[in-house]
């Protein structure tokens, strides 16, 4: 109990530290907004044929005339009170588009990280009992097979294969199967939602969908976390505790499992978190190869139509996902090493 | 079923490195009796670790025993399988080790441990596995059990850590224990009551103990039988009184002469010389020193707070010039605080430090390498392997503080300089191109030494110089420290925990206890008669024995 507590609370500070970073990213899209090309009250003007008193006029009411410090407060108010501007391609605000793409892409990364790590796991613990064998080198040319081959090449492959030549894949054109209904957006996540509503065929079917383009990604990822569990389940296995532990005649499976894996998760644990924050951000080409609706190729999109609020907003909300998934490694290390204390 | 509890009969051992291989062990017999204690002793490499790991069928990948047997009770333990050997492990023999807080699981409380030795050979209810868990840290004397067991090793200390590393080898009662240098790293007084319990839980449960060491003063004192070891080979076995006593072999002769005991002098270490029976020390009138004279060091009512913890409390001392001052205390005493505070690698919090008249304690460490009393005042590290710089040959690590320091840039000039410090260390100039690794740790020794006298010295402070080293090592490494000191006139700030060390190369000796001096004396006053009851401790502590006196007895 003692110890869930210093947990919670140096949680807390932890989050407390994290506030600086966060502030000094929303600094950072608010000069972004000034430097990048285009004037918002020329596109924020509704009539075409606005004249300059017009343009003028929404200048002040967009508050552009004050001097710059005044702006920043405004933009923080915004931000504070959760409006991130309206993107003009969609007409929406930027916050229901991300509150819409963002479960699609956590969907996805979640669902590759747990399928890259449930291979990665057991393939790095083989390599790393039976190193130089005939087994590590497989374990390798697939590594360096996963991380050579681009996202959008191994998801071209993976379409051709399973859906144009064996049939087996739906096709991919998003997160749900041509005739099925979007279940009611509870959280998003829409395994989790047809789960709850019961609905078993629609589960299966998005399911299906979201195979291969978590595939894909799981293949790029793979390699990182297959390698750094066999580096660092290497070095723990030549580590004094694995011989004290053989010398008390502990089984083997304890002496992998219990003493030799669990102690060699620790590094995994850092490079997963690493593997997460990228993932979620640089999955836009898979999100493109499968017509996935996720945040990465809103963002993408948005700038090639130099519309900058959703960019921003981008930044922002990739910024704060970074911030709480280090936070969270950071909490999940103190709790699986107790040398460490969370500062 | 057979006299001996375990009977090695011409075992050879082969590791496979990327040179070829390697033959570890070149037909090692060894024989042990239920309840006796063997001591296996040798210097690194002679093969003493290998073997008791290849008793255990412990060895690394790379080893391999390649002929011999291997008899415990019935069985050859050389054609047992895995599970056969996982069998016996833990019941039959065990193992403690050097170092054990990295030999304990880091993220897992000895309690747990305990219960994984435990429930590894005996199925046992939760109540009764709890009662014996505490039974066993009973047994090895470990206070506050409840505490312990919840505690992970990173938060007991060496000696608490290598207790419950003792608990966890005789969890499932043994016959046969195998230590391995289970002290090395521990204070004498640790030390000593780790071995007075591994002897008497040996004696109570009658098991037979094998004693893997590089100290024969350890060896002496805890085993009725004594094998050395060299280079693979047993090249003596005897009883401990008429080994030390009489050593037989050219190589034990060399082992015994070379270990400091209670009378050794350094003029004794490395020949064979009758010593005169009072234990003689450093005569004060070899020194230059003189009373008139000016300290070379003043230090004034050193402390020194580390957040709220006080690890230095008061200290004074002098040092005149050309004189040697021993500074010893267990692990935790302060003693490296003061040492890293006269060398001005951190801060004191409050008193001064005065080296030749002018006040150094109030520059600050962090700008200290700017001051012209860097090179004057220079330090040799405890660990020759970890304090070279891995990416430096050993001309650049001499030539650094002589670029830095002394501003030499000139090709010629520094080679002329460096190779002038390798012979003063007689450090052969050969091997100059040479990376760390590349080298023994003698030279690696000599190499630190060589780029601390660089510059030209006038106070050299110590810390545990050699307490990496083997003791032939130590002896020549000693012989040459003190004729530096003799031939160059520095003075030396000689920090360790070894005493006998410390008495043979200086002429007064500070003994520190937490944070405060105990004691200070002529080495001479202090070994003939303590005068308080930590010092009488520390000196009886000390593991040695008496050559003469087991010549006596033998």
């Amino acid at each position: 109990m003692r110890a869930v507590i210093t947990i919670a609370h140096h949680t807390a500070r932890r989050f407390l530290a994290s506030i600086p970073a966060l502030l000094g990213v929303l600094v950072f899209t608010f000069l972004m907004m000034r430097v990048l090309p285009g004037d918002p009250a020329v596109f924020f003007a509704s009539d075409p044929n606005a004249g300059p008193e017009e343009i003028e006029q929404m200048r002040k009411t967009l508050g552009l005339d004050r001097p710059l410090p005044v702006q920043m407060a405004y933009y923080f108010r915004d931000i504070a009170t959760g409006n991130l501007g309206r993107s003009m391609t969609t007409g929406q605000p930027v916050v229901t588009d991300l509150a819409e793409r963002l479960p699609a892409s956590l969907e996805l990364t979640v669902t590759a990280l747990v399928l890259a790590l449930s291979l990665a796991l057991p393939l790095g613990v083989l390599a790393a009992l039976y190193p130089g064998t005939l087994l590590d080198h497989a374990v390798r040319f697939v590594c360096s097979l996963g991380v050579c081959v681009p996202t959008f090449v191994s998801g071209l492959v993976l379409i051709y294969v399973f859906y144009v030549i064996l049939g087996i894949a739906p096709d991919p054109t998003g997160r749900l199967g041509a005739f099925d209904a979007p279940p009611p957006g509870i959280t998003g996540l829409l395994l989790v939602d047809f789960l709850i509503v019961g609905d078993f065929e629609s589960w299966r079917s998005a399911l299906s969908q979201l195979i291969l383009p978590a595939s894909t990604m799981a293949l790029f990822v793979l390699a990182p976390l297959a390698r750094m569990t066999r580096a660092s389940m290497l070095a723990v296995l030549g580590s004094d505790f694995i011989r004290t532990a053989h010398s008390l005649g502990l089984s083997r499976r304890k002496v992998i499992i219990t003493y030799g894996l669990r102690n060699a998760l620790l590094p995994v644990i850092t490079i997963t978190g690493v593997v997460f924050s990228t993932m979620l951000g640089a999955n836009v080409l898979v999100e493109k190869v499968f017509a996935w609706p996720g945040v990465g190729s809103y963002a993408l999109d948005a700038l090639l139509a130099s519309d900058y609020a959703p960019v921003q907003g981008f930044v922002l909300l990739m910024a704060s996902v970074f911030v709480l998934v280090n936070l969270t490694v950071d909490t999940l290390y103190g709790i699986a090493d107790p040398r460490v204390t969370i500062e | 079923m057979s006299e001996y509890l375990l009977r090695v009969k011409d075992l050879h051992v082969e590791f496979t490195t990327r040179n070829g291989r390697v033959r570890a062990v070149r037909g090692v017999s060894l024989a042990l009796s239920p309840g006796a204690t063997l001591g296996i002793v040798g210097e690194s490499g002679s093969g003493k670790s290998v073997t008791a790991y290849a008793i255990t069928k412990l060895l690394d990948r790379a080893g391999r025993i390649t002929g011999g047997s291997i008899e415990f009770g019935d069985s050859d333990l050389v054609s047992a399988s895995y599970e056969e050997m996982r069998r016996l492990r833990g019941p039959a023999i065990s193992m403690i080790f050097q170092n054990a807080r990295g030999a304990l699981n880091p993220i897992r409380t000895i309690g747990q441990q305990l219960v994984d030795a435990l429930s590894a050979h005996r199925r046992l209810s939760k109540e009764k596995q709890q009662e014996r868990v505490l039974d066993l840290l009973a047994a090895v004397m470990l206070k506050d059990p409840e505490r312990i067991l919840r505690s992970y090793p990173h938060q007991l200390s060496g000696g608490m850590c290598q207790r419950a590393m003792i608990a966890l080898a005789i969890a499932c009662e043994p016959q046969l224990l195998i230590a391995d240098e289970p002290t090395t790293g521990l204070d004498v007084t640790t030390q000593k009551t780790v071995m007075d319990l591994v002897a008497r839980l040996a004696t109570e449960r009658k098991m037979g103990v094998i004693l893997i060491t590089h100290d024969l003063g350890l060896a002496a004192r805890y085993c009725q039988n004594i094998a050395v070891m060299q280079e693979g080979v047993v090249v003596e076995t005897a009883p401990a009184t008429q080994l030390f006593g009489s050593p037989q072999h050219p190589y034990t002769r060399r082992l015994v002469a070379a270990s400091p005991t209670a009378h050794s002098t350094l003029d004794d270490l490395g020949v064979d010389a009758e010593s005169d029976g009072v234990p003689s020390c450093r005569k004060t009138l070899q020194s230059p020193r003189t009373s008139a004279a000016r300290p070379l060091l003043t230090a004034k009512d050193l402390t020194k707070d580390f957040s709220g913890f006080r690890a230095v409390d008061s200290v004074s001392f002098d040092i005149a010039p050309g004189e040697s001052v021993g500074l010893v205390g267990e692990s935790g005493s302060g003693k490296s605080t003061i040492s890293r505070i006269i060398s001005r690698l951190i801060d004191k919090s409050q008193g001064s430090v005065v080296f030749d008249g002018h006040d150094i304690g109030d520059i600050p460490a962090s700008d200290f390498h700017g001051s012209e009393f860097r090179r004057q005042i220079q330090i040799v590290f405890q660990d020759p392997h970890e304090s070279l710089n891995p990416r430096y040959t050993a001309f650049d690590c001499i030539a650094h503080p002589l670029r830095r320091l002394d501003r030499l840039i000139g090709k010629r000039e520094t080679k002329r300089r460096v190779e002038e410090c390798a012979e003063r260390v007689e450090f052969d100039c050969a091997l100059l191109t040479r990376f760390p690794h590349q080298l023994s740790g003698g030279q690696k020794a000599r190499v630190g030494i060589a780029r601390a006298i660089a510059t030209n010295p006038r106070l050299l402070i110590l810390d545990e110089p050699t307490a990496a080293l083997d003791v032939s090592v130590q002896a020549v490494v000693l012989k040459l420290l003190d004729r530096l000191r003799r031939e160059e006139g520095l003075s030396f700030f000689f920090v360790s925990h070894d005493l006998n060390v410390v008495r043979m190369l200086c002429e007064r000796i500070i003994v520190m206890a937490s944070g405060r001096v105990v004691e200070e004396a002529s080495s001479l006053e202090l070994f003939r008669a303590p005068q308080t009851a930590y010092t009488r401790e520390l000196l009886e502590a000390i593991p040695s024995f008496d050559p003469r006196r087991m010549r006596e007895i033998g």
